[in-house]
Parts: C-alpha cells; sequence; structure tokens
C-alpha cells in the first residue's frame, strides 16, 4: 500500500511539473502583449518598454519560467499586471469562497446521489426506479444556472428564506457564511447529483449480475444484504472516478453560479484577468487548478487502493 | 424420508418452458449426477432447489427437502435455509468470491448471517473449515484475498462457505470444469470426502460424462428440460435405454479416423523458442524482471501431421500459440514455416499458408457482418485476393466443405448455433487454403455431440486439403483422438514428445503420468453404446 502511495505520488509531481510547463507556455504564445494592454493604445513605445521591463517581460522565457516556478513553491505567485497586488492573496481570497463552495455542493451532491442511486438500482425496474431515473435525467438536461434562478425565486424573492446573492464572509461565523452559500451549493450540486446517481445506480446493477452476488444469495443472504454488504463496495470506483472529476468542475467551473449569486470566487477572478490580459493572474489561477485537480485524483487513487485490495498488492 | 425429493417440477421463464415434469431424488450421503447438454435445464433444476430463480419464473410440482416443500416457502424462509440447509458450489471460481473481501470474512460470512456462532467463535470455525478443504492456515491466513488463491484454491474456500453450517444438501454446478485435470482430480476428492464425513447429499451437475462415470452413485440425464433415464451409475452405464444417453456417451467418446501422414518433410519448425514477460518492477530503480513464459522450446511439425500440444493452465501454450502466429516476439531461437522466420512483421504468404481457430466461436466474429464478409477476412492479407464470381465461388465451395450452406452467407452469426459458428471459424481458416491450421481450445466450448461432429469434419478436411493440424488443448480425449503425435508441456518446457498412442499407453515423464492419472476416464463400455 505505501508503495502504492508513493508510485502515486511520484506520479502526481511529475505531472505537476508538466502541466506548469504547459500553462505557461500556452499561454506564452497567447497573442496580446499585456503591458502595452494596460497603457492603452495610444501609449508611447518607450512607456510601453519601460513597463515590459518592470513586469519582467523583457527577459528570456526560460528565466521568467524558473523565476515563475520558483516564486510559487515559496507561495510568491508574482504581482497582479492589472491590480498591482501580490497574485497569492487574490487568490487565497478568492479561494476561501470557491473551495468551500465546491466542497459544500460536492457534499450535497453525494447526500442526494447514494441513496437515490442505491434505491433504483435495488428496485430495478419498478416505479421507484423509473421516477429517480425520470429525475436524473431532468437533472442532467436542466443547465445548473436555470436551476440557480428558480432557487433565487422560490427562496430569496418568495420565502426570503436565503439572500439572492453575494457572500458574507468568513468573519461573522461558519453558520452566517454556509448560510449564503447553500443556494449556490443546491443550484450546482443538483446536476451533479443527478449524474452521480446514474452512475451510482449502474455500477450497482452491473455488480447485481456478477457471481459473487450469487454466492451472497446462496449463503442466505436477502437481497438486501447482499447489496449493502457485497455490492456497495465493488461498486466504489466508478463512482470515486466521477466524485474526482465532479469535484474538479465544481471549484472552476463555477463561474456562471458565481457570476448569477455575485460570489467572488475563482471563476470570476480567471474571467476577468482572461479580459484584462493579466497573464501572471491566469497562469497562477490555472495552475492551482491544475494542482487541486491532480491532487484531488491522487486522493481518488488512494481511495481506489482503499476500496479493491487488488489495486494495494499491484505495484 | 428422501433428503431432497423433485416432483413434476416444470418451470416457465416468460414464454419459455425450462423445466417439463422433472423427477428426481437425493439420498442422504449419496452423489446423484445431472448431466446432459447446454440448454438442458440441468442448472435451472439446481436454482429452482435454491429458490433462486428470476423474478419472472413460474413453478409448479414439488420440490421438497426433508419433507419441507421448497416450493411454498417465503423469501426469508428460504434464505434461512441457503447456506444452512442447502449449500451451493457453482462453476467458475475466479468470479464466485468477492474481490474486495478477504477469505476468512467470507467464510464467516454464512456462520454469522445464520447467527449460528458469536463472531470470535465463527472466526475459529472459519479457521477450521479451511484446514477442511485443504487451505493450511501458514499458507492461507485468513486475511487473504481472494485473488491471491489459484483457481483451485478459490474453489476450495467456496466449498468451505458452502458446507460451513453442514447442510444437509450440497449443489455442485459445474464444480470443476473451470479447472486443471489435477486440480478437478483434487476437487472431486474432496467433495467425495466431504459427502462421506458429513452424510450429506450431493446434487453435481456436469456435462462431463466421465466425471459423473468417476463420482455419481446415480446418473439423471437430461434433454431439453426433461428427464429423459435415470439410473444407479453402473446399472445405467451398462443397460442404457434411450437413444439420446447412448449418443451421449458415444460422443464422449467419439474417436475420428486420420487418414495416414505423408513421409515426414518439415513444414513448421521452432527452434530454441524463448518468451519472456516483464514483471512489475519491484521498485522505481530496480532492473525490471521477466517471468520466462516459454522456455528454450524445440519441435518441428511435419506436413500433413496432426500434432497436439497440451498442458494444464499456465504452462505457455498459449504464449507459444501467439509466437508461431507471430503476434508476440521471441526473445530468443527461432520459428519457421516451410522455411520462412516467423516474425512479428506480418508475411502474407505465411499469413495465406497458416490459419488459426480459437476456442470462442462467438467471440472471435464481429455480430455486425455477414457470414461472407466474416470468412473472407483473412483476404485481407493477401496480396492478390479474389474477386467477383472467383470469390463468390469459393465462399460457396468453403462454406459447403464445413457443412453449411452457400445460403448461409447472407446470414448474421447470431443465427447459428454454437457448433455451426465454429463450422464458420473453420471457414474462415479454411479460404485462403493454408497449409498449417492451428486450433486453440478449439472444441473445449462445445457439447459433445456437437464436438464429435467438429471432428469427423476436420478429420475429413486434412484428408481433402492435405492441411496439417496443431491442435492445443488441455483436453486429453479429444488431443488422443484428432492427432497423430503429441507434446506435452509443462512450465513452459516441452517434457515429453511422442507417438500419441505411445503418450497414452506408456507415458515417460511423471507429469504427463500425472496427467493421465488425473483425467477422468469413461469406463469401457461394452454394451448398451450405439
Amino acid at each position: 500500500m505505501l508503495r502504492y502511495a508513493l508510485k502515486r505520488g511520484f506520479s502526481l509531481i511529475i505531472s505537476l511539473a508538466v502541466a506548469s510547463l504547459v500553462i505557461f507556455f500556452v499561454i506564452e504564445i497567447a497573442p496580446g502583449d499585456p503591458a502595452s494592454f494596460m497603457l492603452g493604445i495610444n501609449a508611447e513605445p518607450d512607456t510601453v518598454a519601460a513597463l515590459r521591463a518592470e513586469l519582467g517581460l523583457d527577459q528570456g522565457k526560460l528565466q521568467r519560467y524558473l523565476a515563475w516556478v520558483g516564486g510559487m513553491l515559496q507561495g510568491d505567485f508574482g504581482m497582479s499586471y492589472t491590480y498591482r497586488t501580490p497574485v497569492a492573496g487574490m487568490i487565497a481570497d478568492r479561494m476561501w469562497v470557491s473551495l468551500p463552495l465546491a466542497l459544500y455542493a460536492l457534499a450535497l451532491s453525494t447526500l442526494i446521489a447514494f441513496p437515490a442511486g442505491i434505491y433504483a438500482a435495488a428496485r430495478r425496474g419498478k416505479a421507484g426506479d423509473m421516477a429517480v431515473m425520470g429525475a436524473t435525467q431532468l437533472g442532467v438536461a436542466v443547465p445548473n444556472f436555470w436551476f440557480a434562478m428558480i432557487l433565487v425565486l422560490v427562496f430569496a424573492i418568495n420565502l426570503r428564506w436565503f439572500g439572492a446573492g453575494g457572500f458574507a464572509g468568513w468573519d461573522d461565523g461558519l453558520g452566517t457564511a454556509l448560510h449564503s452559500l447553500t443556494l449556490p451549493a443546491i443550484a450546482l450540486a443538483l446536476p451533479q447529483a443527478a449524474i452521480l446517481a446514474r452512475v451510482m445506480r449502474s455500477a450497482l446493477l452491473d455488480i447485481l449480475g456478477e457471481d459473487f452476488m450469487r454466492t451472497a444469495r446462496a449463503k442466505g443472504l436477502t437481497r438486501r444484504q447482499a447489496l449493502w454488504r457485497h455490492g456497495l463496495r465493488n461498486a466504489m470506483i466508478p463512482v470515486l472516478t466521477i466524485i474526482g472529476l465532479q469535484f474538479s468542475f465544481l471549484l472552476a467551473g463555477a463561474i456562471i453560479i458565481e457570476q448569477v449569486f455575485f460570489l467572488p470566487g475563482l471563476g470570476r477572478l480567471v474571467f476577468q484577468a482572461i479580459s484584462s490580459r493579466d497573464l501572471i493572474v491566469v497562469e497562477s489561477v490555472v495552475m492551482i487548478l491544475v494542482f487541486a485537480v491532480i491532487t484531488v485524483n491522487f486522493l481518488v487513487d488512494l481511495a481506489y487502493a482503499l476500496v479493491d485490495p487488488r489495486l494495494r498488492s499491484r505495484t | 424420508m428422501t433428503l431432497l425429493d423433485i416432483t413434476n417440477l416444470s418451470l416457465r421463464i416468460g414464454t419459455h418452458e425450462i423445466l417439463k415434469e422433472v423427477s428426481l431424488s437425493v439420498e442422504a450421503g449419496e452423489i446423484v449426477a445431472i448431466t446432459g447438454e447446454s440448454g438442458s435445464g440441468k442448472s435451472m433444476t439446481a436454482f429452482s432447489a435454491m429458490g433462486l430463480l428470476p423474478e419472472t419464473a413460474t413453478t409448479s410440482g414439488g420440490i421438497s427437502l426433508s419433507g419441507t416443500d421448497l416450493l411454498a416457502q417465503s423469501e426469508a424462509q428460504m434464505c434461512d435455509l441457503r447456506g444452512q440447509a442447502i449449500g451451493m458450489v457453482f462453476q467458475e471460481p475466479m468470479t464466485a468470491l468477492n474481490p474486495v473481501k478477504t477469505i476468512g470474512d467470507q467464510v464467516m460470512e454464512t456462520i454469522l448471517i445464520h447467527k449460528a456462532l458469536p463472531p470470535d467463535q465463527a472466526r475459529a470455525r472459519a479457521r477450521e473449515l479451511l484446514d477442511r478443504v485443504g487451505l493450511s492456515a501458514d499458507r492461507f491466513p485468513l486475511g487473504r484475498f481472494p485473488h491471491e488463491l489459484s483457481g483451485g484454491q478459490r474453489q476450495r474456500v467456496v466449498i468451505a462457505m458452502a458446507i460451513a453450517l453442514r447442510p444437509k444438501l450440497l449443489i455442485a454446478d459445474e464444480p470443476t470444469t473451470a479447472l486443471d485435470v489435477t486440480t478437478q482430480a483434487q476437487i472431486l476428492e474432496l467433495l467425495r470426502d466431504l459427502v462421506r464425513e458429513f452424510d450429506m447429499g450431493l446434487m453435481i451437475i456436469t456435462h462431463d460424462l466421465a466425471v459423473v462415470a468417476d463420482l455419481a452413485d446415480r446418473i439423471v440425464v437430461m434433454r431439453h428440460g426433461e428427464v429423459v433415464e435415470t439410473g444407479a451409475t453402473q446399472t445405467l452405464l451398462h443397460n442404457m435405454q434411450h437413444p439420446y444417453t447412448k449418443m451421449l456417451f458415444a460422443a464422449s467418446n467419439h474417436q475420428v479416423t486420420l487418414p495416414e501422414p505423408p513421409a515426414p518433410s518439415p513444414l513448421l519448425e521452432v527452434k530454441g523458442a524463448v518468451r519472456d514477460y516483464p514483471l512489475p518492477r519491484k521498485n522505481l530503480f530496480a532492473k525490471p524482471e521477466h517471468f520466462r513464459a516459454v522456455k528454450d522450446v524445440s519441435f518441428t511439425l511435419y506436413r500433413g501431421e496432426r500434432l497436439g500440444l497440451v498442458g494444464e493452465s499456465g504452462c505457455g501454450k498459449s504464449t507459444l500459440t501467439r509466437a508461431i502466429l507471430g503476434l508476440e516476439p521471441l526473445q530468443s531461437g527461432e520459428i519457421c514455416l516451410d522455411g520462412m522466420a516467423i516474425t512479428t512483421t506480418q508475411n502474407p504468404e505465411i499469413r495465406r499458408r497458416m490459419q488459426v481457430v480459437f476456442q470462442d466461436p462467438f467471440g472471435s466474429f464481429n455480430p455486425r457482418h455477414r457470414v461472407d464478409r466474416l470468412i473472407t477476412e483473412p483476404f485481407y492479407t493477401l496480396i492478390a485476393p479474389p474477386t467477383g464470381s472467383a470469390r463468390s465461388d469459393l465462399i460457396a465451395e468453403t462454406l459447403r466443405a464445413v457443412g453449411l450452406q452457400p445460403e448461409d452467407a447472407q446470414k448474421y452469426v447470431h443465427q447459428f448455433s454454437g457448433g455451426q459458428r465454429q463450422r464458420i471459424a473453420i471457414a474462415r481458416a479454411l479460404i485462403t487454403r493454408p497449409e498449417l491450421i492451428l486450433f486453440d481450445e478449439a472444441v473445449s466450448a462445445l457439447d459433445v455431440s456437437v464436438r464429435a461432429q467438429i471432428l469427423d469434419l476436420l478429420a475429413d478436411l486434412c484428408e481433402a486439403y492435405g492441411l496439417s493440424y496443431l491442435f492445443i488443448s488441455h483436453d486429453l480425449s479429444v488431443v488422443r483422438t484428432i492427432t497423430d503425435r503429441c507434446l506435452v508441456m509443462q512450465k513452459g518446457e516441452i517434457v515429453e514428445a511422442a507417438a500419441t498412442e505411445e503418450i497414452f499407453a506408456t507415458p515417460k515423464h511423471p507429469y504427463t503420468r500425472a496427467l493421465i492419472a488425473a483425467a477422468p476416464q469413461l469406463p469401457e463400455l461394452d454394451q448398451g453404446v450405439a
């Protein structure tokens, strides 16, 4: 198990190194000079050159890459070209919104999907299954911003249980902060829950047809006991894969929901940075997201090994 | 009182009539074998007794276990009986165990689910059971996972689970079909001992008549959901009444007449073949180690000869086959077909002259293609494949040669039975007019009656087309009849090579002797066989 974890950890580091190279050079070849963008189209060439020197843009590519990576390792992500503030601070502020939101949504999605998927699989072909499958079909088809608007209409405007948008911050305590994240988390979670429930159901149905499920029944287990004791853990591999993918999506892909609820999250930050050619912010945010995705995949790999002993002994 | 009494059991699943008025019984301490070909309903009879039928199944008639009417039991009552009064062992030991739970937990579960013992005693009991089925504590602690065990060892775990609560009745559904002969012999021995020791009734389902004759006290022969004949083993073997029974036994013992092979002239030469597989690295910087699947193998297959290659799973025969086909590279040595070296780069001439037929006739065809397209697939390897009427004539002739009709060319593979599909596979191999055909377990998945027909076909074809065969199989009885000479392979090496009759009559190598001794034999049937 330790060897498996070390091996996975090693490939995690390699992936991060490769990702940083790709991100840096892809953004380098994108057209548009940040210095001339910041100064506007009427700027004198001398001024632009001076700004380029100040920003370090006149140095060689390799030097700038090494400086960027070296800085990141020390927690220094450089200065934003447009806001002239440290990028690290900007990202940290936004992370305190995006990360809890993603985790909150993922928790909700799992809490909805697991029971729904298990219920549907246990009642395959019956009314309960069809109802769950119908609901998930709807959940997959309807875009999450539409859910978001319906939630705002019902719970914020009519019932007035929640605010219509904005983030209360963490200073007033966990309850207040989570309260203001609840509607966006639900809006994000519903489509993900629908997907996850379908995966859970089909993974379980695959397992139900396995020989060892019949063995379990021959021992005297009821259908339900066999499902819980032998089915669930075997069905976890595809489910964990989807959970890993969903977390990455929730962290970076919440931009529309952030827009609908006026949340100062990472999605909005990266959107603004791209529109203002703030390359250093874009690079850093993308790198942070890649780091999160790769780390989550590493954790999912470790979870696989916990679930399946065959992976533990494989090196 | 009779232990298990099935009377006039009929079973329908949807509109399909699966069982018709089946009656049979098993006494305590008795081994009853249910035999028959695929689709005869033998497994469904077992699942009826277990109450593990699909939900759409409807039954009539009676199944009573020591006087308890099983068909009248509720699902909850059946759950109580399963594992406690009736144990079951399945065909596929590789998949019958839950891969994510330890063998100890799985054996204990039978005990715990019926609340027969508290957990600590159940653990001790699980240990005793594994010891009893031959899995000792030093090599097989309770914390082992199924993937760390071989097929035969896993089947022992399944048996331990089934007998954990000393059921009165044990049902074994093809328990040794997926196992090698030597392992099969051990598992059958274990079952026989357990029956004697616990005075259990054993209902064993198998298509292998040699196993039946060897093990059973009584035989039930089924066909198309009906019992056609039943009787005490010795009586039935020597006085078969039903023509189907006679046909089954005759087909199991089917002998083909091979033409005399011509004077030896080498066709396929294997010289010092070595095939290594890299093993996973022990750590990142270690040199990868290798597993040598084929160790310095040399043999010659002569033109017009039928050569057998036998050995148990993992002996390297499949690896050798792939190397001969040029699908895998050799690490050392050389394989030549008629003087041309076989390598992994395609040589159209070698491809044309050497073809292959695999075990699974359904899995080796694309289900969306028609038969004419399927059997002309080898044309892709030809430099100048026939076209137009030459092509359709060749298709018609080849289909006729394997006992199909030219009209079959327009059908899809799902429209054929298993035996017909294997004929199509043979047609595909035959269509380039090869000199050598490799048969990789080509008749292992077929019912005995179909197998007999295919063997006859092979004997006819080698005469009509001057073919040479390399016949790879674990089934000694088939190899015995269809080959002139035979190679015995063990752990990557050829341990014995001689004329087939000589190998079977006077095996020299200890491994060959063990193999032949382990294979169950059909008794010499002096009468009753048509």
